[in-house]
C-alpha cells in the first residue's frame, strides 16, 4: 500500500495513503475525539467533534511548484477554518494540528451545544460508564453550563421493535443508527423527524421495524439514546468483566465479547473482526446461551445420582467391555475432537455425527447451526458431510454389532434411536445440557458448557478461531478435555501426554498438518488449508465475507 | 531491645502510706461536688455533633418518593463492599414513571460497613444518608444485612427543593403536543 508523509502536531509520520485523518492519527497514537464516525460505516460528518486544523504545502498558482519559506522550509497553506478529521483524507506533506487552543475551544463549544438539551440522567442511563458523551465531556468539556432556558422535552422510553428502548432526549443526532440500517441491514428503519433543536430519531409508526441485526444499532450508539431492552437496568457497565468468545449460534463463527459479573452473563456484544463479522452480530446470537435448556447438573448412574469420579470409572469399565461407537457433537472444540479421534483410533470405534441445518440468512447466521463441524473434518473424525439422523447407528445396534454408545451432547431419541436401542446398548451420555438421551442413559457425565470452556472452533471459512472461558466451570462438571484424556489414558492408546490444554495444542500442531499454527492463533483467527475438503458439499450459502467457491482454494 | 525504666525510690513520707490515701480521698471528694462529665448510657443518649457518621440509611423526598434510582455508584465506591444493589425498573404507568429506575433490592451489610460516608458523598440523588444510629446488634449475621424496607424505615424523609420528576410530569404532555 502507498504511504504518505504527514506532520501531526509538529512531528513527522508516515501513514497509509487513502485513509482519513482520523484513522491516520489513530494509527500513530494521536487521539481525536469523535461521535458520528464509525469505521464500518460511511462518513456523515454530522457531529463536528473531530475538528482539526489542516494545511497542505502551498503551491504557486502559475507554475504549480511548492512555495518555500525564507528559511527554505515548505510553506504550509492552512485552511482558514478547522476541518473534520473523519471527512478529510491524508495527502503527501499534509500538516495536522489536533491540540491547539483553537481546536480545544472548538471541542468545548461542540460539547456545550450537545449538552444544551441533554437530560443529564446519567444515574439512570444504561450507557453511563461507556458513554462517549460522558467521556468527552470529562476530557474536553467546559465543566459548567451557561444555559438557563428550559430544556427541550422529547419522548423518552419508547420501544422500537420490542427490543430497543429509544430515548430521544439523550440522542446527539449522530446518525450512526440511521446509516447502519441503510448500509448494513439494507433498509431504512431509523430516521430524523422535525427540525432544528427539535430534531429527533424516529421509526416509521406501525411499520415492520424488526430485523435480526437491529441490536447492533444499540452497540454503535455513542450515547444512551438506544438501549437494549433485555439489558436495561440489569447492571452498570463498570461492574462487568469481558471475555473474548465466539458465538456458537452457527458456523459463521461470529466473534463476540461476553460481559459477566460474578459468574452471571449479562450481555453479549460483537467483537470487531474484519475477516469474519466486522462489528456486527445477529440478535439471536446474543441470547443463544439462554435457550440452551436445563443443565445436566450432576453425574448419574442408571438415573440415580453418583460421584463424578465414580461415574468416570464406570464409563471406562463399560467402554472396555465391548465394541463401542462414538456420537460426536459439532459443539465440541478442536482439542476435544482431536482426543476423540485418538480414542476412536485406539479402540477402533466408528464415529457418527449429525448435521443440524436451518435457515441461512446470507449474512451472519449460516445454514449449519453448529459452530465447529469443519473441526470434525480437519481432525479426521468424519470425512463426509454427516446425515441429519443416526439411522446407520440404529441399524448397527439392532444387529448387535455395537453394544455401547459414547454420546456427546446429541439428543439421541430425536435422531432415530428408540427406547429399544437404549435397552440393547449402554449409552454413556456426556453433555452440559439435559435432553432425552440423559433419561435412558446408563451413565451421565456432566460436562462444562460452551461459555465455561476455552478452545478452538473452525468456522465456515475454514478460519480457526480461539475463544476463552467466560465464566467458571461449576465444581460438579467435568472439563471435557480432562475427561477425554482420562478415557484415552485408561483405555489405552495414548501415545502422547495431555497434562494441559497448552501442551495438547502443541501436540495437535505437530500431528495435524492443517492446524500447524493452532498453539498461537492471532485475534483475527487463521485461515487453514482446506484443499483436502474441496469435494465436500457444505450447505452454507454465499454470505457476508464468505464465498463458498473460494473455500478450498485459499490454501491457508 | 528492651528499654529499662528506672523507678524512683519512694521517700520516707511516701512510704508512710496513710498521707497518700488521704490525698487520694481529697481528689475523690473534690470530684464528687463537681458537675458530671459522663452520661448514664444507654438511659441517656449523647448529643451527636453535626456531620456525625452513623449507619447509612435511604431517604424519601417530601412527597414520599423513594429517592434512590439504583445507579449503583455507592456499591461501586464502597471500600468494604458492604452495599449490594439489584437494579429494577419503575412501572411506566405509575406516578413516578419519569424516574424510570429504582432498586428492586438494596442491601447493606452492617457487619461490613465501616461508616466512611463515601456512599453519601457519591450519591447523585442524595438518597443515601449516614444518620445518627450507631448501635447495631442482632442475634445472627443475616439480621445484620439490612434490606431496602428497613433502610427506608430508618431513613425517613429528607426534604428536597428539586422535584424534577414532578415538574417534568406536569409539563410532559403539554410540551410534547406543542411540536
Amino acid at each position: 500500500m502507498d504511504r504518505v508523509k504527514i506532520n501531526v502536531n509538529g512531528a513527522d509520520f508516515e501513514v497509509d495513503a487513502g485513509q482519513n485523518v482520523l484513522s491516520a492519527c489513530r494509527s500513530i497514537g494521536v487521539e481525536i475525539p469523535f461521535f458520528c464516525y464509525h469505521e464500518r460505516l460511511k462518513v456523515a460528518g454530522s457531529c463536528r467533534m473531530c475538528l482539526v486544523s489542516v494545511g497542505t504545502p502551498a503551491r504557486d498558482r502559475k507554475t504549480g511548484e511548492v512555495v518555500k519559506n525564507e528559511d527554505g522550509s515548505v510553506k504550509i497553506a492552512w485552511l482558514p477554518k478547522p476541518s473534520i478529521a473523519c471527512g478529510t483524507n491524508v495527502s503527501e506533506g499534509m500538516h495536522v494540528v489536533t491540540d491547539s487552543d483553537a481546536i480545544r475551544q472548538c471541542r468545548g463549544s461542540i460539547l456545550e451545544f450537545l449538552l444544551l438539551n441533554h437530560p443529564l440522567d446519567c444515574p439512570i442511563c444504561d450507557k453511563a460508564g461507556e458513554c462517549k458523551l460522558q467521556e468527552y465531556a470529562n476530557a474536553y468539556g467546559n465543566g459548567v453550563s451557561r444555559y438557563c432556558e428550559s430544556k427541550n422535552v422529547k419522548p423518552k422510553r419508547r420501544e422500537v421493535a420490542g427490543k430497543i428502548i429509544l430515548d430521544s432526549e439523550r440522542c446527539i443526532l449522530c446518525s450512526r443508527c440511521v446509516r447502519f440500517c441503510e448500509e448494513v441491514i439494507g433498509r431504512p428503519i431509523f430516521g430524523f423527524t422535525k427540525r432544528g433543536s427539535k430534531t429527533e430519531i424516529s421509526v416509521y409508526p406501525g411499520g415492520d421495524n424488526d430485523s435480526n441485526y437491529l441490536l447492533n444499532a444499540v452497540d454503535i450508539c455513542p450515547v444512551g439514546a438506544l438501549t437494549e431492552k433485555a439489558f436495561r437496568f440489569q447492571m452498570r457497565a463498570w461492574f462487568l468483566r469481558t471475555a473474548r468468545s465466539i458465538s456458537p449460534e452457527s458456523s459463521a463463527g461470529v466473534n463476540t465479547t461476553v460481559w459477566t459479573r460474578e459468574g452471571r452473563i449479562y450481555r453479549v456484544t460483537p467483537r470487531d473482526n474484519e475477516f469474519v463479522n466486522d462489528s456486527w452480530m445477529s440478535d439471536s446470537g446474543r441470547y443463544f446461551h439462554i435457550g440452551r435448556g436445563a443443565r445436566l447438573s450432576g453425574a448419574r448412574l442408571d438415573s440415580s445420582a453418583c460421584d463424578l469420579p465414580y461415574a468416570i470409572d464406570r464409563c471406562v469399565e463399560i467402554l472396555r467391555l465391548s465394541n463401542f461407537a462414538i456420537v460426536a457433537s459439532a459443539f465440541q472444540t478442536v482439542e476435544e475432537m482431536f482426543l476423540l479421534k485418538a480414542l476412536a483410533k485406539a479402540a477402533g470405534a466408528p464415529v457418527y455425527m449429525v448435521s443440524h441445518l436451518g435457515e441461512d440468512d446470507g449474512f451472519l447466521v449460516s445454514a449449519d447451526k453448529t459452530p465447529n463441524l469443519r473441526g470434525a473434518f480437519v481432525t479426521g473424525l468424519i470425512s463426509e458431510y454427516p446425515p441429519d439422523n443416526l439411522s446407520a447407528l440404529a441399524e448397527k445396534i439392532d444387529s448387535g454389532e455395537i453394544k455401547t454408545v459414547l454420546c456427546f451432547d446429541e439428543d439421541l431419541k430425536s435422531l432415530g434411536l428408540g427406547s429399544a436401542h437404549f435397552k440393547k446398548a449402554n449409552v454413556i451420555f456426556c453433555s452440559s445440557v439435559e435432553n432425552s438421551s440423559a433419561v435412558g442413559a446408563k451413565v451421565c457425565v456432566p460436562l462444562e458448557g460452551e461459555m465455561e470452556k476455552g478452545g478452538i472452533w473452525i468456522n465456515r471459512q475454514f478460519r480457526m478461531q480461539r475463544f476463552e472461558a467466560v465464566v467458571e466451570r461449576p465444581k460438579w462438571a467435568a472439563s471435557a478435555v480432562e475427561f477425554l484424556s482420562q478415557l484415552l489414558c485408561r483405555i489405552g492408546g495414548a501415545d502422547f501426554e495431555t497434562p494441559d490444554v497448552g501442551l495438547l495444542r502443541s501436540v495437535i500442531a505437530e500431528r495435524v498438518p492443517q492446524l500447524k499454527g493452532c498453539a498461537d492463533i492471532p485475534d483475527c483467527g487463521t485461515l487453514i488449508d482446506a484443499s483436502a475438503f474441496a469435494g465436500v458439499k457444505f450447505p452454507e450459502k454465499a454470505a457476508f465475507k464468505f464465498d463458498p467457491a473460494s473455500v478450498g482454494a485459499n490454501g491457508g | 531491645m528492651a528499654i529499662v525504666v528506672e523507678r524512683k525510690r519512694l521517700n520516707f513520707f511516701e512510704r508512710l502510706y496513710l498521707p497518700q490515701i488521704v490525698s487520694g480521698l481529697i481528689i475523690t471528694l473534690k470530684n464528687l461536688f463537681r458537675p458530671k462529665v459522663t452520661l448514664s448510657y444507654p438511659d441517656q443518649r449523647p448529643t451527636l455533633p453535626d456531620g456525625y457518621r452513623g449507619g447509612p440509611t435511604l431517604v424519601k423526598d417530601s412527597q414520599g418518593r423513594q429517592k434512590c434510582v439504583s445507579c449503583q455508584l455507592c456499591e461501586f465506591v464502597c471500600p468494604s463492599k458492604a452495599i449490594r444493589v439489584t437494579p429494577g425498573s419503575i412501572d411506566p404507568d405509575g406516578e413516578y414513571f419519569y424516574i424510570e429506575k429504582a432498586p428492586k433490592e438494596f442491601q447493606i451489610n452492617m457487619l461490613r460497613c465501616i461508616f466512611c460516608g463515601m456512599c453519601e458523598e457519591v450519591c447523585p440523588e442524595k438518597a443515601i444518608v449516614l444518620q445518627d444510629e450507631f448501635t447495631f446488634a442482632a442475634q445472627s449475621r443475616e439480621e445484620m444485612i439490612f434490606d431496602k424496607q428497613r433502610l427506608y424505615e430508618a431513613g425517613g424523609t429528607l426534604p428536597d427543593k428539586i422535584m424534577k420528576w414532578k415538574r417534568v410530569k406536569d409539563n410532559a404532555d403539554l410540551e410534547r403536543d406543542s411540536h
